[in-house]
């Protein structure tokens, strides 16, 4: 073991790793100090202040997240000097503020506004500032608002866009009084490089940046007696809902929230994994052919790997910044998009219901998806093809308003013709999971035998590490793959955006050895998408991901093609994977974009 | 009764046109040597903090790293001053030769002049100094290259952190410290920051030797300093003096006569009002009464005629527009000052409320991140205490 540092704080004896701060000193006590900058996800930037504490030898105050704890420091975290301070600097960014919290969104789940209950700022010693007067709120994101008169500066957004995303879509601009968070230019969200992938509405801890919400206009159209609403649920979803209701990060609610979703007034309770389960036909279908043309060579223009699309934020991301990798791009449309043209269609018609009169609700872990049903080309069904997207977080505020008591409802199954799934599926919502799926899918059909992993647990893609590959050598397959005899098939996971640019950067011939790449905008995978509830923390996503592979473990079918709603989907409606009608309604094309 | 002159010093700008023989004879000794001289001379540096030189040079050499840098703080950002443009212009070899020394010591290999945006000027000039200089260094094997960096006219880039992020493409903002320079700086690699003129005293160091340089000034505060004096005065100008001064015996020399309070060390400096001219001393803090070497080494005196609201207004002025705008008390701090000396002036909050604003500029002090927003007090609780009636009425 390492030389360990000894200090106190309060008196209390505590011992850390050097290196480590004061705050993860106190916490390590249970002593809790407020921050606002400090984020477990990112750099520490020690600007907001709010932590200060008092160190014996030190004349000034020192930032609990910033400073190293020392031996033989004493660290005070509670004295007069430290409150008097604390309180000022919550009054002076509430004289800065756009302090209208009952008119916020964020009004009950914000950090400023929780640091300023616990000290009862009761008055304001210092004169207001209007220089938030003087900022309009930007709304033309088709799933973020940002609204500057709501920021502290904390530039915490600045940071998860430039660290966990490598985007850079937010900067810092101007300085002083003028100082504040701008994109390219000063334009708009919806104009500059932003994928909407969410994480820094997730890292916000204010109303300054907040997903755009489209609860009043589900509840209308639920009240509506001529609609027929349908709701689709993500993977993540089930894994992150229970957090909102103040159960453990990692708790399993999907039959509870199939049980709500029917309180709340939707028709029909459908899930996303059934087409993530017809994802993996789709999209492995589509790797084999592109294997066949080029390992056995029958078109050399073929490109390897294919790059995994169901990640929204991921699409415009290549889409900006790399152009040249997009004809890796797998064609297949995400769950949510097959789901939403396949809703208008093959389930109208199945039920027979006006498509016009269908309206299609998607509950979904990511601000991405907003966008992304937006997209012009997402009207496959001849109409738009998903109407609203919901986060999880808005799910929840709908069934708090709805006066639901989500811990104690009953647990009930998903609608039938759309809603069976398997493990395969599940598993979409942790970094790795369309890897595995769609691994557990292609060695069988190639082989005709199960992926060679204990349990068909394909570990070497799961877990947080940035960047993971495995290799699966290919031995025996049936004749028809031949010519994929001994070939190892390279694959590639990357979450997070700055992890999915270190792997487009490769060189070319480091590129081209892969097969297969899978990659999710956000931090662990969807589970970490930037709908799921707040706060985030690699903590909490490690236990989310380990519920997203107990719900695989617990299902009694684990891989794709052997979902009985997928297969009597093709045998009634679609035919084979890939076929004609498969295209049109599951498949898309990319746009391309300027790079800031 | 004759007046007694402070003593003139002219070491600073004295150029024997002797650099060369200096950095060989200087370089001839062993780093410890040097360390030593610098540090037996107590030399502080007059970028402002008034850290000892020897000590700085000291500590970075010992730190590990596998690059390190030199880098000289010509960004004089505080209005009024510009003795470091002078040093510049004048004797730039001498501040080259400390350079090259200091690189030697600490084991760098390149070294930078942070040079103010508005000196752009002055860089043809420099850029042949450098050349020539750069000429010698590799006839006589020297393995060190200067660099100009031309800043973008932010004063908070003088600051050395945020100087090292706007060297490394970023915005000017200040780093959280520790860890210091000395362990990490330019690149994240141990890096010596020092103020021109410090450069300059160190050169006086290596040729007069450490017990000549200490003879100037007095305890804790030794050796001359560039002053930039100006306002109501009849012989406004660049002086180097003694340090060590009574304030008395400045305003006696550079007053008008009608001399009320006296600015040391510009707007993030102190307001000393002449009830207390006698009892400050002009230096580093230390056993002496008093306080306060300036930053930019600047001097503003102030007659009767002048209103201290008005010059306090400036400061505020000048504080809210150049805080980096990172850190909550001196962003907003800032703001509310200036906003608050306003709304009392006017009548719109009642002289009280400059007793909260200097409970604020107490905040400030002790929690702001970086130098700016900790002096904002410095100014502003020396003015309002010393001129209240002024401030109200
Ligand atoms: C707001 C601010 C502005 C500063 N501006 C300058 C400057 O223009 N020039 C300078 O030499 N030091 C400046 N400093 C001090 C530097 O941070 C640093 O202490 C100094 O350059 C070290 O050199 P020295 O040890 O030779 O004094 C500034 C400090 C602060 C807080
Ligand atoms: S951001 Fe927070 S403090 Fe500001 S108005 Fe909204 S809830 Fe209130
Ligand atoms: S949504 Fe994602 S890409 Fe857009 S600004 Fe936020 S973090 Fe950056
Ligand atoms: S938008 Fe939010 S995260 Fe970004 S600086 Fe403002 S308050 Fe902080
Ligand atoms: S004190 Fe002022 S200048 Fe320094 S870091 Fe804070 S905001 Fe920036
Ligand atoms: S939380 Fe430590 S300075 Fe913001």
């Amino acid at each position: 073991m390492e030389n360990k540092v000894q200090l106190t704080i309060n008196g209390q004896i505590v011992e850390v790793q050097p290196g480590k701060s004061i705050l993860e000193a106190a916490e390590k006590l249970r002593i809790h100090i407020p921050t606002l900058c400090y984020h477990k996800d990112l750099c520490v930037k020690g600007n907001c202040r709010v932590c200060v504490v008092e160190s014996k030898h030190n004349k000034r105050l020192v930032a609990a997240c910033a400073t190293p704890a020392e031996q033989g420091m004493a660290i005070v975290t509670n004295s007069l000097k430290v409150r008097n301070a604390r309180r000022h600097i919550i009054q002076l960014l509430l004289a800065e503020h756009n302090a209208d919290c009952t008119k916020c969104y964020k009004n009950g789940q914000c950090e400023l506004q929780r640091i300023a209950a616990d000290l009862k700022i009761l008055n304001q010693d210092f004169s207001e500032l209007n220089q938030w007067k003087k900022y309009t709120v930007d709304y033309y994101s088709p799933s973020i608002i940002k609204n500057d008169s709501k920021c502290i500066r904390c530039q915490r957004c600045v940071r998860t866009c430039a660290e966990l995303q490598g985007v850079n879509a937010l900067t810092v601009a101007h300085k002083g009084e003028k100082m504040k968070i701008s994109t390219f230019l000063a334009k708009p969200m919806s104009e500059v490089v932003c994928t909407n992938c969410g994480q820094c509405v997730n890292h916000c801890p204010t109303g300054a940046l907040v997903e755009r919400n489209y609860i009043e206009e589900v509840w209308a159209a639920l009240a509506d007696p001529t609609k027929h609403v349908i709701v689709q649920t993500a993977p993540a979803v089930r894994v992150g809902l229970g957090e909102e209701f103040g159960l453990e990060p990692g708790t399993r609610v999907t039959g509870k929230m199939v049980t709500a979703l029917r309180q709340l007034g939707f028709d029909t309770v459908l899930d996303t994994d059934f087409t993530a389960d017809l994802t993996i036909l789709e999209e492995g279908t589509e790797l084999l052919g592109r294997l066949k043309s080029s390992v056995a060579g029958d078109n050399a223009d073929v490109k390897l790997p294919v790059i995994s699309s169901c990640s929204p934020g991921w699409i415009k991301y290549i889409e900006h910044l790399f152009p040249n990798r997009l004809s890796h791009l797998s064609s297949c449309k995400s769950p949510q998009q097959m789901f939403g043209a396949l809703a208008k269609t093959y389930y109208a018609a199945s039920r027979k219901i006006d498509p016009k009169s269908i309206v299609s609700v998607s509950i979904m872990p990511c601000t991405a998806k907003k966008y992304e049903a937006g997209r012009p080309e997402m009207c496959s069904s001849g109409y738009r093809d998903v109407d609203y997207v919901l986060t999880t977080r808005e799910l929840a505020i709908m069934i708090k308003q709805a006066g639901l008591d989500f811990g104690v409802l009953s647990e009930s199954a998903y609608d039938k013709l759309m809603g069976q799934s398997t493990g395969a599926a599940a598993i979409f919502g942790a970094t790795g999971g369309v890897m595995e799926a769609a691994l557990r899918t292609v060695y069988e059909v190639v082989t005709g035998r199960e992926v060679p992993f204990e349990a068909l647990n394909i570990t070497p893609v799961r877990g947080m590490e940035g960047i993971r590959e495995a290799a699966i050598e290919v031995k025996n397959p049936l004749p028809e793959w031949q010519f994929l005899d001994g070939v190892t098939l390279r694959c590639a996971v990357a979450h997070g955006l700055v992890n999915a640019r270190k792997l487009m950067e490769l060189p070319a011939e480091r590129f081209n050895q892969y097969h297969f790449i899978e990659i999710m905008a956000c931090p662990g995978g969807c589970l970490g998408g930037g709908g799921q509830p707040i706060p985030t923390s690699p903590e909490i996503r490690n236990r989310r991901m380990e519920a997203i592979y107990a719900e695989d473990m617990g299902m009694p079918l684990r891989k794709s093609h052997d979902n009985p709603e997928v297969q009597l989907l093709y045998a009634n409606y679609l035919g084979s994977p890939n076929s004609k009608k498969a295209h049109e309604l599951l498949h898309t094309h990319y746009t391309l974009r300027e790079r800031f | 009764m004759e007046q007694q002159l402070l003593k003139r010093i002219d070491l600073i700008f004295n150029d024997e046109n002797d650099w060369q023989e200096i950095l060989d004879q200087t370089l001839a000794h062993d780093n410890t040597y040097i360390i030593n001289a610098l540090v037996s001379s107590e030399l502080k540096g007059r970028g402002g903090a008034g850290f000892p030189t020897g000590l700085k040079w000291k500590l970075t050499s010992e730190a590990p790293g596998i690059e390190k840098y030199m880098i000289c703080n010509a960004d004089e950002g505080e209005p009024g001053t510009f003795k470091d443009r002078e040093i510049l212009s004048r004797v730039s070899f001498k501040v080259l030769v400390a350079m090259a020394v200091c690189a030697r010591v600490i084991g760098a290999k390149e070294g930078i002049i942070y040079l103010r945006g508005e000196y752009k000027y002055l860089v043809p000039q420099l850029n042949k100094t450098i050349a020539e200089f750069g000429a010698y260094c590799g006839r006589t094997g020297l393995d060190f290259n200067v660099r100009i960096f031309l800043g973008s006219g932010a004063y908070i880039c003088g600051e050395e952190t945020a100087l090292f992020e706007s060297l490394e493409g970023h915005r000017g903002e200040p780093r959280n410290k520790p860890p210091f320079p000395t362990d990490y700086g330019f690149r994240g690699m141990p890096t010596v920051v020092n103020n021109v003129e410090t450069l300059v005293h160190a050169y006086t160091i290596f040729k007069y030797g450490a017990a000549r340089f200490k003879e100037l000034g007095v305890a804790s505060s030794r050796g001359t300093k560039l002053f930039s004096v100006s306002g109501d005065t009849p012989i406004a100008g660049i002086y180097e003096l003694e340090l060590g001064m009574s304030l008395s015996q400045f305003v006696e020399e550079f007053g008008d006569g009608d001399t009320k309070a006296v600015q040391v060390g510009g707007a993030s400096g102190f307001l000393v009002p002449r009830k207390k001219f006698d009892e400050t001393t002009i230096g580093f803090q230390g056993r002496l009464t008093g306080v306060s070497l300036p930053t930019g080494g600047s001097m503003m005196l102030f007659n009767s005629s002048r209103s201290m609201y008005n010059v306090l207004n400036n400061y505020l002025d000048f504080f809210r527009e150049e805080s980096c705008g990172q850190c909550t008390p001196c962003r907003v701090g800032c703001q509310i000052l200036h906003k608050g000396i306003e709304e009392v002036k006017r009548g719109e909050r009642n002289a009280k409320y400059l007793q909260t604003l200097l409970l604020l500029t107490e905040t400030m002090q002790l929690t702001a991140k970086c130098g700016l927003g900790q002096s904002v007090a410095n100014s502003f609780s020396s003015i309002v205490e010393n001129f209240w009636e002024e401030m109200i009425y």
